[in-house]
């Protein structure tokens, strides 16, 4: 139940905030986020957004995996 | 049927199968989450590591934890001329005598909603009529349904009502070790409650039980990365809580929302399935927003029962038993027609085990 879906910020008024996924248009409530900004992904649970994706750190992630693909454990 | 996906991955097939070959023992892991659960099912985990590591599915379900008397009560509202407002995994739960679903072929009025927000628009909507939200979940949801109460606090709405039903996992974690019966090496520790309350609620686990903790994220490379950490913690001898998740989870979580949570609720005892009552691990709303609690502003008087129905779901959610080892999974109890809360919730274990396919056969 705790599910959480990246959505990509197109639109922003205040607290609500309009974003997209695979062509899907949803409202977010943005109030417990600071600092969210047009083309942020951001993890949405239940209409609001918990929290901002660090594209940094997906890419590290990433990043991670290839080099152990490479060196191993 | 299960994917097995990462098989089409190179890379991460060559990191899992460096992986398997370096266990030299078998491993007990938990995945506290459902979400989890349904991950390590979904894509074959559990076969590729089979003999190796043992996925226990914890008490991370929000349907299933929700005690039979929870769902009693839930009726009983929703035969009160009420309109009940849910998320939908919670309808077809059984109770003891009835479910949501079967009070609404009845006559009730249920409306199944994605963002607890909706109820202001229903409380609008429907000014003769009583609103009450059915609040399940756990930390992720939390401040979401803290939101629902400030705004229907500051805007005066009248007729809605919070029936608080949530949990808290790092409570569960410390309850569960508590049990003799657990044997856990490790925990895969669940991303989403992670992303509201950090890192440190989970020090305890490596400081009172030396047990190896990763912070996972749900892809098939997200639960890689947790295996890799969780063993190598293991081999190191050195426990802690390793965060594989940090594009979304950050150390000390997230701060507004920690602070909608506390401005709104206060910590209780609460009863979970199959655990039973655990000290400090509810949320219920501070006495400032009594006049929005279902509990105290309705009649909510019925018969404690509890059924035995010869349903395991208490071991399972307690990490003692497999559904494997339930004579009800897959011949009385169905995803069509479930008999206990691991069936009914597309994150249950049980459901998740018949979905993908695993029966006693292949156990």
């Amino acid at each position: 139940m705790c599910l959480g879906i990246p959505f990509k910020i197109e639109k922003i008024e205040g607290n609500s905030a309009i974003g997209s996924v695979s062509g899907i248009k949803r409202e977010i409530d943005i109030r417990i986020l600071d600092d969210v900004n047009i083309n942020d992904y951001v993890l949405v649970h239940a209409g609001f957004a918990i929290q901002k994706v660090d594209e940094f750190e997906a890419k590290e992630t990433l990043d991670i995996l290839r080099e152990y693909a490479k060196s191993g454990f | 049927m299960q994917n097995q996906d990462f098989k089409h991955n190179s890379k991460l097939a060559q990191i899992l199968a460096q992986l398997r070959e370096q266990i030299k023992q078998k491993y007990s892991f938990m995945e506290v989450c459902g979400t989890h659960t349904v991950s390590i099912l979904k894509n074959g985990f559990r076969d590729y590591f089979k003999n190796k590591i043992d996925f226990l599915s914890g008490p991370g379900c929000p349907v299933c934890v929700t005690a039979q008397r929870d769902i009693d009560k839930i009726v009983c509202l929703a035969k009160q001329n009420v309109i009940i407002a849910t998320f939908g995994d919670m309808i077809k739960v059984p109770g003891t005598k009835s479910s949501l679903e079967k009070e609404q072929a009845k006559g009730a009025d249920v409306k199944i909603i994605y963002n607890p927000l909706q109820c202001i628009d229903l409380a609008r909507k429907y000014k003769d009529k009583k609103i009450v939200f059915i609040g399940i979940g756990f930390e992720t949801t939390a401040p979401v349904i803290a939101a629902l109460v400030q705004d229907a606090y500051q805007k005066n709405i009248r007729n809605l009502f919070i029936l608080p039903l949530l949990k808290t996992i790092p409570q569960a974690i410390n309850f569960l070790l508590q049990s003799p019966k657990v044997n856990i090496n490790g925990f895969l520790l669940p991303g989403h409650v992670s992303v509201i309350i950090g890192e440190n609620p989970y020090k305890f686990i490596n400081s009172k039980y030396q047990l190896a903790c990763a912070i996972a994220g749900f892809e098939p490379l997200d639960i890689a990365l947790a295996i890799k950490s969780l063993l190598s913690q293991i081999k190191d001898g050195n426990p802690k809580i390793d965060n594989v998740y940090r594009r979304v989870v950050k150390k000390e979580g997230n701060p507004k929302a920690k602070v909608l949570i506390f401005k709104t609720f206060q910590k209780c005892d609460t009863y979970w399935r199959g655990l039973g009552i655990i000290p400090h691990s509810g949320l219920k709303l501070l006495d400032k927003y009594a006049d929005f609690d279902a509990d105290k502003n309705f009649s909510l008087e019925f018969e404690i029962e509890e059924k035995a129905t010869g349903c395991i779901c208490g071991d399972i959610l307690a990490g003692i038993k497999s559904p494997l080892d339930c004579k009800l999974f897959g011949t009385k109890c169905t995803p069509d027609n479930p008999i206990g809360p691991c069936m009914v919730s597309i994150e249950g274990a049980c459901s998740a085990f018949y979905k993908y396919g695993l029966t006693s056969i292949n156990k």
